[in-house]
């Protein structure tokens, strides 16, 4: 599967990874070299094994509905970088 | 050209948990901010989500609630998008393999017909922080307090066809929720809120026409304003040789107007992939026929049960059935009383409206339902005319006391002992000389207007304590 310079561009910005002009190309070609891979891996017949969410064989365990955590507000803002009233301050998002 | 609006709900539901759906802090609306968020909920490195049993357990409790099917192994999985009131840079929700699957669900129009709305789908997922916009230096204030509380995404089929429809979609998708106790349904606590997809199309066609979603509707009666709203702006530009663009919308309240939500355009591609932090979930049978087991009677069984057990007329089946209070309230009445019919009345008009006018739930009602029965057993032995009963009614509700306590106390006991009564009406009869001269020479009809009068001359000196049947006959008699 061939992947383009402008499909990285945009799973970059989705993924808030910047890559400057001179690295796109090589991002790109590394990145076909590892879809050429999973190529390969799509050539194996896989129709007698079960899909799997996990690769471990188990099942989620279930904890009961009870509050364990106490208020650590305090600790948790002494390494924020901005807080105000009790929030944490972060650069203007514009809707 | 006729257009027809298709119209598709999902809603956010809040479960009732105490704790988040993959954490132990608590979910108290209400708290000041970023008390109740944990390091699993701040994202901090290496915390793992262990999933709530309880969030589970309501959501399967939905699913059978509409007779869905429930997933023996459903999965939970990433979706990736940035904003900063979801600190992982993803959202834990469940994409291909939801808990509950397909389902269907009866709604009950005004007039009394009902439709069938089908259900798609209904996922279990984390609900995101709460931006502040107000001005903190030009910079935005998070509150991560609602970050990870469990929320039901309930998806609908595009079966609605107009705003009605869609409000009495919600309201019985509402009294369902808070049957079954999964949700407090508090919409002003955001505790369900509701995204709107809608398109249209010429009527007859089974193509649909390209939709838009309108986000974060957070009442009944702005879903419909944003519904006319919006099937009213498609028309425009359709009818005027436009086309629809495909794009999320946002209702602003204030202005009854939608309007776009640019920065979505390139957001809109999550890329969902199986959560690697938790493993499937597995249900069994047991566990499926043990919440079964859990489940109280449904507004639709009740709204039948009570027309056929009670003889209700449908809107008053529907009406009594709203809550499972309210139907428990009426239900008590009736026990006492033994009148289904004029319990109904009753609990409709004068308990619904005053409740309404002191905005109290039913939950806190000042008046008991056996106190009611009880009010309502003096009307029915006549003991007090329905017009008294309110008098007494309005005292029962300010706390001063029983029925009987009441009617004792003011002296209320409708007069039926009949020298009394023919002394009132020969007292009646001798003030209103001009309207005994017209009835004697009066036809039928005219007749009849005249007796009202006099009974209500005779209700008025009695203070409305007069028998009036036993006025009635009286009058008939001294007047022939």
């Amino acid at each position: 599967m061939a992947i383009k310079e402008d499909e990285i561009e945009k799973i970059a910005e989705l993924a808030r990874i910047r890559i400057s002009e001179g690295e796109i190309g090589q991002v790109t070609r590394r990145i076909a070299e590892i879809l050429h891979m999973v190529d390969q891996l799509q050539a194996i017949d896989t129709h007698e094994v079960e899909p799997m969410a996990n690769p471990l064989d188990a099942n989620q365990r279930l904890r009961p509905d009870t509050v364990t955590e106490d208020n650590r507000r305090d600790s948790f803002q002494a390494i924020a970088p901005a807080t105000e009233n009790g929030l944490y301050l972060v650069p203007k998002v514009i809707e | 050209m006729q257009l027809e609006p298709v119209i598709g709900l999902e809603v956010h539901l809040q479960l009732a948990t105490r704790s988040k759906i993959f954490s132990g802090s608590a979910t108290r609306f209400g708290a000041e901010p970023n008390t109740q968020a944990s390091a699993v909920d701040l994202a901090m490195p290496g915390m793992l989500p262990v999933l709530n049993g309880y969030a589970v357990a309501c959501a399967v409790k939905f699913g059978l609630g509409i007779g869905a099917q429930i997933s023996r192994r459903s999965v939970f999985d990433r979706k990736n998008y940035f904003y900063p009131d979801l600190p992982k840079g993803y959202q834990i929700s469940q994409f291909d393999a939801p808990i509950v699957g397909r389902g269907n669900f009866e709604i009950s129009m005004q007039d009394g017909s009902t439709r069938s709305i089908g259900i798609t789908r209904a996922h279990l997922e984390e609900d995101a922080g709460k931006s502040l916009h107000e001005d903190f230096h030009g910079q935005t204030g998070i509150d991560l307090n609602r970050a990870g509380t469990p929320l039901l995404e309930i998806v609908s089929e595009p079966d609605i066809r107009n705003a009605a429809e869609a409000v009495a979609y919600l309201r019985a998708l509402h009294s369902l929720v808070t049957y079954l106790g999964i949700s407090d349904g508090n919409m002003a606590e955001g505790s369900m809120r509701c995204d709107i997809n809608i398109s249209l199309r010429p009527m007859g066609n089974a193509t649909l026409g390209t939709r838009t979603e309108i986000k974060n509707v957070n009442s009944f009666r702005f879903v419909e304003k944003a519904i006319h709203h919006e099937v009213e702006r498609q028309a425009d530009i359709i009818e005027g040789g436009g086309n629809v663009v495909q794009e999320t919308r946002l209702y602003d309240a204030d202005r009854d107007e939608t309007r776009s939500m640019r920065s979505k355009e390139v957001a809109n591609d999550y890329r969902y992939f199986p959560e690697p932090d938790l493993l499937p979930v597995v249900i069994d049978e047991a566990y499926i026929e043990a919440i079964r087991g859990e489940l109280p009677e449904l507004p639709t069984e009740k709204r039948h049960r009570f027309r056929e057990q009670y003889g209700l007329s449908n809107y008053d089946a529907n009406v009594l059935s709203d809550t499972r209070a309210l139907g428990d309230y009426f239900e008590t009445v009736v026990a006492t009383c033994q009148s289904p019919k004029i319990s109904a009345n009753w609990v409709q008009v004068e308990l619904l409206r005053q409740l309404n006018r002191d905005d109290t739930a039913i939950e806190h009602c000042p008046v008991s339902a056996g106190q009611l029965g009880g009010l309502i057993l003096r009307i029915l032995d006549n003991t007090i005319s329905g017009k008294i009963a309110k008098q007494v009614f309005e005292a029962m509700w300010k706390g001063q006391g029983s029925a009987d306590e009441i009617i004792e106390q003011r002296g209320l006991k409708q007069v039926s002992d009949g020298d009394q009564l023919e002394t009132m009406v020969d007292a009646v009869i001798a003030a209103n000389a001009t309207q005994v001269a017209q009835f004697i020479v009066a036809n039928e009809d005219k007749r009849k207007k005249l007796i009202g009068f006099f009974v209500g001359q005779v209700m008025k000196l009695s203070k409305g304590q007069a028998n009036p049947q036993i006025v009635n006959t009286l009058l008939a008699q001294k007047l022939k």
